[in-house]
C-alpha cells in the first residue's frame, strides 16, 4: 500500500476517550469520536451538553484533560508550535463571528496568511479577495467589519477561515447570533462548501442543514455521545429516548 | 417652505443665539443663578488681569528699573532678556544652533509621525525612534570624530532639557508600560511576579524619591567610573517611573478585549506574539488613548521634579533668572512663574487636543 493511500485513510480527526472538566463540572465524559476525510458531521444537543467544548477541543481552544485528539494524524498536546501548526490547518468559525473590529474585511482575511503562512502580501490579498468572492461579498473588501450585516459579517469569518486552506472546517453554532432572515445567506454558503468536499464539523440547531448536507448526525448529552447515526436514520428512527425527546422539541 | 418641510425643522425657542442662551444659561433659577454668579467673577477678576498682564505691564526695557516702577504690572522685557537663558540654560552660545537644530528636527519628525496621511509612516517612526536619538545624542552631547566639541551634561538646561527628559519618558515609558502590562498578565509565574512587583514598588514611592534613590544612592553601589551620567539617572528615574503608570493604563486596556478576539486570532494559528501585536494591542491601546494621554501630560509636567536632583530645567531656570540683581523687583517672580505656566498648558493642552482629535477619528472608524 502506498504511502499516499494510507495517508488518506487516517481519519481527518480522531477523538479517542476524551475527558474535560470545568472546576468540578465533568464538561465531557470519554467522548470518542472519529471523522473521515471528506465527512461532514453535525453535532447536535441541549445546551450545556458538551458539544461546543468538543469542537473546541479540535483546535484547542479548550484543553482535554484525559484520552487523546488527533488531528490529521497528529496528536494534540502541550508543544506550542505543533499546537499552533494544528490551528493553522483547521479553519474556526465562530458564533459571535470574532471578527478583529479595527482591520477592514480585507485585512480580516489577510492577517493570518501574511503572518502564518508567510504569504507575500499581494498574493494574500489575491486568496482573500477571491474567497471574499465565492461567499459573494466581494464588494465588500474594504469595509470594516461593523458596518456589515450579521450575516455578512459571518461569512466574512468563513472566507477568512478559507483563506488559510484549512484541511478542517469547525463550525460553532455559525447561525445562533444571527437574525432569521440572515440565516439561509450563511448555510447557502456552508452547504456549498459541503458540496466541494470539505471536512466539516458543524454544531448547530439547523436540523434542515443537518439533513441535507450531514454525512452523520451526532447527539450529544451531558458530555456524552448519545447516538450517532446518518441523518435519514437519525430523524426517522431515532434510538434513545433523550435523542427523541431532543427531536421532540427541536422539530416541532 | 411647506409646511411639511416646516414640522422637520426644531422647534422655534431652540433656535439662534437667544434661544441657545435660554436653554442652556437660564433654563431655570438655578441655572440662571449659576450663570449670573459665574459671570460676576469674571467681572470681578478679568480687569485686575488685563491691567497687570497686559495695560500695565512693562513690554521692553534695558534691566529691571522700568520694572521696579510703582504700579508696574507684570515684566516680560524681563522674559524676553532671559529667554535664551530659559532656552539652553547655561549651555555654550556659540554652541547653541546645535540645539535648535536638534529641536528643529524633532518637530518636525513628530510632525511627519502625528500627521495623518503623511507619507512612508514606517520610514517616520523608524527615523523618529531609532536615527533622531542617535543624531540628537550626537549634536547635543557632540562627536570629536564629526568635529562636535563635547558639550557635558552639566551645561544642558532649560527648555531643551525639560523637553528631553519629557520625550525620553513618552519615547520608551508607552513600549515599557506595555510590556510590563503584558508581563503582568503572563501565565508564566516569575514573569507576572516581577511585573506586579515592579509596577507595585514604583507607583508606591514618590517620584521625587525615585529621583534621589537614582542620584544619590545608585553611587553607594556602583564603581566610580561606572556611575551613569548625572542626567542620565533621572532620565532613567523618569522612564521607569512613568512605565509603571503606564502599565496599569494599557492593561485596562488589555482587559477591555474581549476573549472572543483572542479566540479568534488563535483559531488562526497566530502565535502569541502575533495576536497581541496584530489583535489584541492596536485595539487595547485605541481604547486607552485618552488615559494615554493623560499620563503624557502628566509626565510632561512632572520632569519640573528633575531640578530636585540638579538638572536645570525650564522652571529652575526661570527661579535662577529671576535671582539676577539685574532685574530683581517685586512683579519679577510672579511674572516667570506665569510664564511657566503659559508654556506648560501651551504643550499641554497641544497634547489633549490632538488626543481628541484621535479618537474622534477612531470612534468615526468604529461607528462606520
Amino acid at each position: 500500500m502506498s504511502e499516499l493511500v494510507r495517508a488518506d485513510q487516517t481519519p481527518a480527526v480522531d477523538i479517542v476517550d476524551v475527558h474535560k472538566w470545568f472546576g468540578d463540572f465533568h464538561a465531557l465524559k470519554g467522548v470518542s469520536l472519529s471523522v473521515a476525510r471528506g465527512e461532514r458531521i453535525v453535532i447536535a444537543g441541549p445546551s450545556g451538553s458538551g458539544k461546543s467544548t468538543l469542537i473546541r477541543c479540535i483546535n484547542r481552544l479548550e484543553r482535554h484533560e484525559r484520552g487523546h485528539i488527533f488531528v490529521d494524524g497528529v496528536e494534540l498536546n502541550d508543544d506550542v508550535k505543533r499546537v499552533e501548526a494544528i490551528r493553522s490547518d483547521v479553519g474556526m468559525v465562530f458564533q459571535q463571528f470574532n471578527l478583529f473590529p479595527h482591520l477592514t474585511v480585507l485585512e480580516n482575511c489577510m492577517l493570518a496568511p501574511i503572518w502564518v503562512r508567510k504569504t507575500p502580501k499581494a498574493q494574500a490579498e489575491e486568496i482573500a479577495r477571491r474567497y471574499l468572492a465565492r461567499v459573494k461579498i466581494p464588494e465588500q473588501a474594504d469595509k470594516y467589519p461593523a458596518q456589515l450585516s450579521g450575516g455578512q459579517q459571518q461569512r466574512v469569518a468563513i472566507a477568512r477561515a478559507l483563506c488559510m486552506s484549512p484541511k478542517i472546517m469547525l463550525f460553532d453554532e455559525p447561525t445562533s447570533a444571527l437574525d432569521p432572515e440572515m440565516v439561509k445567506e450563511v448555510l447557502d454558503t456552508m452547504v456549498e462548501l459541503a458540496r466541494e468536499g470539505m471536512t466539516m464539523i458543524c454544531v448547530t440547531h439547523e436540523m434542515g442543514f443537518a439533513r441535507q448536507v450531514a454525512d452523520r448526525v451526532v447527539f450529544m448529552d451531558e458530555g456524552q455521545i448519545v447516538e450517532s447515526a446518518p441523518p435519514d436514520e437519525f430523524f426517522a428512527h431515532p434510538k434513545h429516548q433523550r435523542t427523541r425527546l431532543f427531536l421532540a422539541q427541536i422539530l416541532r | 417652505m411647506s409646511d411639511a418641510r416646516l414640522a422637520e425643522l426644531p422647534p422655534q425657542a431652540r433656535r439662534g443665539a437667544l434661544g441657545w442662551a435660554r436653554a442652556h444659561l437660564f433654563g431655570g433659577w438655578a441655572s440662571s443663578l449659576t450663570t449670573l454668579c459665574l459671570v460676576g467673577l469674571v467681572v470681578w477678576l478679568a480687569p485686575g488681569l488685563l491691567r497687570y498682564l497686559i495695560i500695565d505691564a512693562v513690554w521692553s526695557a534695558a534691566d529691571g528699573g522700568a520694572c521696579r516702577a510703582a504700579g508696574a504690572g507684570a515684566c516680560w522685557a524681563f522674559i524676553g532678556a532671559k529667554w535664551p537663558f530659559f532656552v539652553y540654560g547655561p549651555y555654550p552660545p556659540e554652541l547653541r544652533w546645535r540645539v535648535d537644530l536638534t529641536m528643529a528636527l524633532g518637530a518636525a519628525l513628530v510632525a511627519w509621525n502625528l500627521w495623518r496621511g503623511a507619507p512612508r509612516k514606517g520610514l517616520a517612526a523608524l527615523a523618529l525612534l531609532v536615527a533622531y536619538p542617535i543624531a540628537g545624542f550626537a549634536l547635543l552631547y557632540g562627536a570629536p570624530f564629526l568635529g562636535l566639541a563635547i558639550v557635558p551634561t552639566a551645561q544642558w538646561g532649560g527648555v531643551f532639557l525639560s523637553l528631553l527628559v519629557a520625550a525620553v519618558g513618552i519615547v520608551f515609558s508607552l513600549p515599557l508600560g506595555v510590556l510590563l502590562a503584558l508581563g503582568r498578565r503572563s501565565k508564566l509565574p516569575i514573569v507576572r511576579m516581577a511585573s506586579v512587583g515592579f509596577i507595585e514598588i514604583v507607583r508606591g514611592v514618590p517620584l521625587i524619591t525615585v529621583l534621589f534613590m537614582a542620584n544619590v544612592m545608585l553611587p553607594l553601589f556602583v564603581p566610580e567610573q561606572w556611575s551613569p551620567d548625572r542626567l542620565l539617572r533621572p532620565l532613567v528615574g523618569v522612564a521607569l517611573f512613568a512605565s509603571a503608570y503606564m502599565a496599569e493604563v494599557v492593561r485596562a486596556g488589555l482587559q477591555a478585549i474581549p476573549k472572543g478576539q483572542i479566540e479568534g486570532a488563535q483559531a488562526l494559528g497566530l502565535s502569541p506574539w502575533r495576536m497581541q501585536r496584530h489583535v489584541v494591542l492596536p485595539q487595547a491601546l485605541a481604547l486607552v488613548i485618552p488615559n494615554i494621554v493623560n499620563t503624557f501630560i502628566g509626565l510632561f509636567k512632572d520632569t519640573t521634579l528633575v531640578a530636585a536632583v540638579g538638572a536645570l530645567d525650564f522652571l529652575r531656570a526661570i527661579d535662577v533668572a529671576r535671582l539676577d540683581p539685574a532685574w530683581a523687583g517685586p512683579t519679577i517672580a510672579t511674572t516667570g512663574y506665569v510664564f511657566a505656566g503659559l508654556f506648560y498648558f501651551v504643550f499641554c493642552f497641544a497634547m489633549s487636543r490632538y488626543s481628541l482629535g484621535v479618537e474622534r477619528r477612531l470612534a468615526r472608524a468604529s461607528a462606520r
